[in-house]
């Protein structure tokens, strides 16, 4: 069901919906951004509608709502295991169309490689409603309209665009209907708004044949690439964690396991002990990262691990373009073609 | 819902020293598992290692730690009377009826040794054993690993135990395992298995000599290793290519692992 509501009105069903669900949306941060006059826009827990940046694409994604950086997953004590508490009330997660299709990829890999579903992912799962934010414009870097990502049908509780401060809504999660058409002041059919066009294009070759991992254009990366890891933290489909035990004091036998985000860019993430090492330059492990975007996921589950959200060129401080990558790739396998190999 | 991530505590049997560095851990174990499984050892408040199971017995299963960093350093300190934390097994594992009929070699070096232990030893007891051949390197005398078990294998079937280097006097085998395959006695080299496990130079090198005996890609199993914080293809540190070591693995046949690249 359709509705359009007043400022006032989406103020008033934020609240009511702070009743049941905790709300986590995208929140502008003064100051907190790559330079310290620059904002940035993070994920938080939201008090009012206020609160809510609809407007600018997000700096970091929201799959930290439900994969926050660090997490305990359990407390030890004297040979016990203790799973950490977790708030139970339902979450409203706000996110535009990309980043629902980057949820898909979570899903897959938390939920669906291998048997064993994982517990800590599993039960925040079941707590968050996804709201999906419409998007008017494509913003600086986007690809999503390549990646099929620019669009969602379903898999939202509502939508919502704003646009001269009428707010439009469509509810796909009935249980909902009651909070907005008490706060309407009108019924109608909505559609949520969705990009056709951004100005950057990638093209993904149909094949990618395996020469292109042995390629010369992964090695100005070495040079280029410092190796910093923020194109993984901020990627909406990155799922890598490394464990990490920590305790309170040296005689006390209390501590704790977390698990923290792990980046395949950062020195150190294939180490073994003894010095072992799989990938020691930056331009293997730029070959390593991109082929799992664009290859390696399809491979194994039969679609792009990439919904082209470009966080990752947004965030480089070495302008270093993964969009610019995938056509280069595109081109190689090209002239690999050519060539008859 | 169940928490994979949550070990288990595991009574340590028994404690079989080989080395300074290397011991088996005989654990309390009833489930299912197979040779090349490997389990999660955790230590609280130090971490987790993926440690390959060496043996399976009634009861129990040995895991063989070598002392090399933070969690095993801890598991050394402190085992007395103790028990450990674990969880699994993980992985594919060896399928051992997959090597009783005709010829097969098994080429381990160091603690590779100890995810193909219980393969080794159902090949000894099988009655084709004389079709089966078994080399073993350490790096010296010294370092050997499961010295009652090489003694065993050498009365069954064909053992070729060597070492890298040894102090003068030493009256074994002094080389490397590589050195041994042109030589090996084999009827059709064609249609044997091989299996090979230790660090990957040594698998690089012992697969090239295979392949000059004549052994097809197809019959040749290898197992790997990678860098490991979860073991249920989540934490993605294991990945090569499209290939999770922790779930499709680490056995795999060689056809699949020749294409992998890290
Ligand atoms: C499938 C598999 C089977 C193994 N079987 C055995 C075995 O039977 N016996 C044995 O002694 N060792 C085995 N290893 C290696 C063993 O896991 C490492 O030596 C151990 O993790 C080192 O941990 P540490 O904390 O003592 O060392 P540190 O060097 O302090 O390790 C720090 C961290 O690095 C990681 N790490 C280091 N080395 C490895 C490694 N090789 N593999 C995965 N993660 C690593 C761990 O996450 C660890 O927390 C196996 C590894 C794998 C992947
Ligand atoms: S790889 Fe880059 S563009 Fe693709 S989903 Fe991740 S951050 Fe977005
Ligand atoms: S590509 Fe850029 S953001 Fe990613 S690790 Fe390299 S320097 Fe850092
Ligand atoms: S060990 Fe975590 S994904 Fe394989």
């Amino acid at each position: 069901m359709g509705y359009v509501l007043t400022q006032e009105g989406f103020s008033d069903a934020i609240s009511q919906l702070r009743k049941t669900y905790r709300i986590f949306a995208p929140v502008r941060k003064k100051g907190a951004g790559r330079f310290t006059d620059v904002d940035a826009i993070l994920y938080d827990e939201v008090n009012g509608s206020e609160e809510i940046e609809l407007h600018e694409k997000s700096d970091y994604s929201a799959k930290e709502v439900l994969t926050p950086l660090s997490e305990t997953l359990f407390y030890f004590t004297e040979g016990i295991c203790k799973e950490a508490d977790l708030d139970t009330r339902p979450v409203l997660l706000f996110l535009r169309s990309c980043d629902l299709h980057a949820m898909k990829r979570q899903d897959q890999i938390y939920l669906a490689n291998g048997m064993e579903k994982d517990f800590f992912y599993q039960r925040r799962r079941e707590l968050v409603h996804y709201v999906l934010i419409g998007c008017s414009h494509s913003f600086e870097n986007c690809f999503c309209v390549d990646m099929k990502s620019n669009v969602s049908e379903d898999g939202y509780a509502f939508s919502v665009d704003e646009a001269e401060g009428m707010y439009r809504i469509n509810v796909l999660d009935e249980r909902l209907d009651a909070v907005f058409s008490t706060a309407a002041t009108s019924k109608e059919e909505v559609v949520p708004a969705h990009v056709t066009q951004n100005e950057v294009h990638v093209r993904i070759p149909e094949t990618i044949p395996a020469e292109i991992m042995k390629h010369p254009l992964w090695d100005e990366y070495t040079t280029r690439c410092i190796g910093c890891g923020r194109c993984n933290f901020v990627c909406p489909t990155c799922t890598c964690f490394t464990m990490q035990d920590v305790y309170y004091s040296d005689n006390g036998r209390v501590g704790e396991r977390r698990r923290v985000g792990s980046s395949c860019m950062v020195d150190g993430y294939t180490n073994v002990a003894g010095g072992g090492q799989y990938r020691k330059t930056q331009g293997e492990r730029m070959r390593f990262k991109v082929l799992h975007k664009i290859l390696d996921f399809r491979k194994r589950f039969g679609y792009d691990m990439c919904v082209g959200c470009g966080r990752c060129d947004d965030v480089c401080g070495e302008y270093i373009s993964y969009s610019n990558i995938i056509n280069k790739v595109a081109d190689a396998v090209d002239a690999m073609e050519k060539e008859g190999r | 819902m169940n928490n994979p991530y949550i070990p288990f505590p595991s009574e340590i049997l028994e404690v079989i020293r080989h080395t300074q560095k290397e011991y088996t851990f005989r654990m309390a174990y009833t489930g299912e598992v197979k040779p090349g499984q490997f389990f999660e050892v955790s230590v609280p408040r130090y971490g987790e290692a993926p440690i390959s199971v060496s043996g399976i017995g009634p009861g129990f299963v040995d895991l063989t730690i070598r002392r090399v960093g933070r969690v095993t350093n801890e598991v050394f300190e402190t085992y007395a009377g103790q028990s450990l934390l674990l969880r699994g097994p993980y992985g594919n594992g060896f399928d051992v009826e997959l090597y009783r009929d005709g010829e097969t070699v098994v080429v381990a070096g160091g603690t590779g040794v100890s995810p193909v232990r219980g393969v080794i030893s159902a090949l000894s007891e099988m009655d084709n054993a004389k079709d089966k051949y078994a080399i073993t390197g350490f790096r010296s005398p010294s370092d050997m690993l499961f010295r009652d078990d090489l003694e065993a294998w050498e009365k069954r079937l064909n053992l070729i135990l060597t070492v890298d280097g040894a102090p003068e006097g030493y009256a074994g085998n002094v080389g490397l395992v590589t050195k041994y395959i042109a030589d090996l006695p084999l009827r059709d080299p064609a249609s044997a298995k091989a299996i090979v496990v230790g660090p990957p130079p040594m698998m690089k090198f012992t697969i090239i000599e295979l392949k000059k005996k004549g052994f097809a890609d197809e019959n040749i199993t290898v197992s790997y290793e990678r860098k490991m914080c979860c073991g249920l293809g989540k934490c993605g540190h294991c990945r090569v290519n499209d290939t999770y070591i922790c779930l499709d693995g680490p056995v795999f046949n060689y056809v699949d692992a020749r294409t992998m690249m890290d």
